[in-house]
């Protein structure tokens, strides 16, 4: 899990790396999509649409449950991964990578430092 | 992300446990609980092991299935009593499909009886309704003259199910696989061990059931894994087993099928003989209800996406409430949400039915299942 020390993370198991002075992305971790089983739907906000941190920003559906995603920092939503649209199944093959989510303009970066590391992350889902 | 299913990963909490509960371990499968049960829901994901038991096979532990064994001179009249199907047309060696209803015409649970001996039976039910079917039946037996025994923890199931199943089974048994026809059953033995093949099925593939003692299970289950080692099967769970039932349209108890669902509801009146010999528990409901064609009743959908509809969502018809998803999952074959849904009969008639998800509208395309025919499956 080296290649995911820059990332931050919410207890409710949604990622930020952080790009640049005040960018980031989103996705769901690994470990939450291992939970949710095959994904089958990913909804997601419109470019343009304010993220407010903790509120629901879309929806992630598997054959098992449909999941409500919140957002893990504040900002505004500058780029959504269209892909998810008709290929779901890349948050389960690639969380961290190719099944990324948005990407946001952080109204504030210090936002960051209230989400957890990658070790504090894995020892919080033990 | 919220709302996360709550997943065991040891048995305990007072779980039952099948035969193959370190089997499906040691084979990295994600276990649940399932009525009372620690069973596999998946082993490499559900979309995957659907597919390979529609394109080769696939192996299911079903252990947890309740059978009991019914036997005596008045057993077939006994079942006849408490069974909606016409129990004097099984023959020996055969298998027939059966609902055991309330004197309301709501269904205690679906079954499957064998006819093992001229007055033996098999009964293989839910295992969420097991305790619930035999304390029904001991308090319906009054004066047959029949013997009543609970098996469900001397059978272990397997069920191997897909066009590959054949293939698989034959080299390994000496019953002649040929002239067992659908809902069939032998005596015989697979890889050497005692086994009630039947050829049924739960998946709308060509595929047996095979009953053994309890602790045969294992090696039987390690013998089919081996033995289909270059073409399957593969091991799948429960969470396949559920999209395959509901591609091939088939009732699930406690959605399709619940104590107050009748079977005439739900689309099953073919398998409710209300002009059998015998007079059975629920009989002058179901009649009614045959006669005068119920107020309400299952129909299956396509959605047109990949949105899965919920067990509970609230359907509309002409701008109103008109009935409620009962399943609804992803048809792997259609790359679609499909499902099934208990809707007022004139709704279901003039078939304008829409779910609102979230604030959006989806018009939902009424089917008559199957939904995915397998170019395999002999008729």
């Amino acid at each position: 899990m080296s290649e995911n020390q820059d990332l931050k993370y919410a207890k409710t198991h949604e990622w930020v790396r952080r790009e640049g002075e005040n960018e980031a992305v989103i996705g769901i971790s690994d470990y939450a999509q291992n939970s949710l089983g095959d994904i089958t739907f990913v909804e997601l906000p419109a470019v343009g649409d304010r993220l407010s941190k903790g509120d629901s920003f879309g929806v992630v559906e598997s054959v098992k449950a449909a999941s409500d995603l919140y957002a893990p920092v504040s900002g505004e939503v500058l780029a959504v991964n269209e892909e998810l649209e008709d290929a779901p199944e890349k948050v389960n093959e690639a969380a961290t990578g190719d099944g990324w989510m948005l990407k946001v303009r952080l109204d504030d970066a210090a936002e960051l430092n209230d989400l957890l590391d990658e070790s504090a992350y894995q020892a919080a889902n033990q | 992300m919220a709302e996360r299913k709550q997943e065991s990963d040891i048995p305990g909490g007072g779980l039952k446990t099948t035969p193959l509960n370190a089997f499906h371990r040691e084979q990295g499968a994600r276990m649940v609980d399932f009525a009372g049960w620690d069973m596999p829901v998946q082993y490499t994901g559900i979309l995957e092991e659907h597919r390979a038991v529609r394109e080769s096979a696939g192996l299911f532990d079903v252990s947890h299935m309740g059978e009991f064994t019914v036997a005596g001179p008045g057993a077939a009249g006994f079942l006849d009593s408490v069974l909606t199907n016409d129990i004097s047309k099984i023959s020996e060696g055969r298998a027939q499909y059966n609902l055991m209803c309330r004197p309301d015409g709501g269904v205690v649970d679906d079954l499957i009886v064998y006819r093992t001996g001229p007055e033996a039976f098999l009964l293989c039910v839910n295992a969420s309704n097991a305790t619930k079917d035999f304390a029904w039946l001991e308090g319906h037996v009054g004066d047959h003259d029949c013997s009543l025994r609970d098996d469900s923890s001397r059978y272990g199931l397997l069920a191997l199910q897909g066009p590959a199943a054949e293939t698989i089974l034959k080299p390994l048994t000496r019953a002649v696989l040929d002239h067992l026809p659908s809902f069939g059953l032998e005596e015989s033995s697979v890889a050497g061990w005692d086994v009630i093949i039947s050829r049924t099925g739960y998946t709308g593939e060509p595929g047996f059931e095979l009953f053994t003692p309890w602790n045969n299970t294992e090696p039987l289950a390690r013998a089919l894994c081996e033995a289909g080692a270059d073409h399957g099967p593969r091991l799948a769970g429960l969470g396949a087993r559920d999209s395959l039932r509901l591609e091939a349209g088939f009732p699930l108890y406690g959605h399709e099928l619940s104590e107050e669902i009748t079977p005439i509801q739900a689309g099953l009146g073919w398998a409710v003989k209300v002009k059998k010999k015998t007079d059975f528990i629920g009989r002058d409901a179901l009649r009614r209800e045959k006669e005068s064609g119920p107020a309400r009743r299952v129909v299956f959908f396509r959605t047109g996406n990949r949105r899965i509809l919920r067990q509970g969502t609230p359907l509309l018809a002409a701008g109103r409430e008109a009935g409620q998803v009962l399943s609804g999952t992803l048809s792997p074959m259609l790359n679609e949400a499909i499902g099934s849904a208990l809707i007022e009969s004139a709704a279901a008639e003039a078939g304008e039915l829409s779910a609102e998800l979230r604030g959006k509208s989806f018009p939902l395309q009424l089917v008559k299942p199957p939904f995915y025919t397998s170019a395999h499956q002999k008729t």
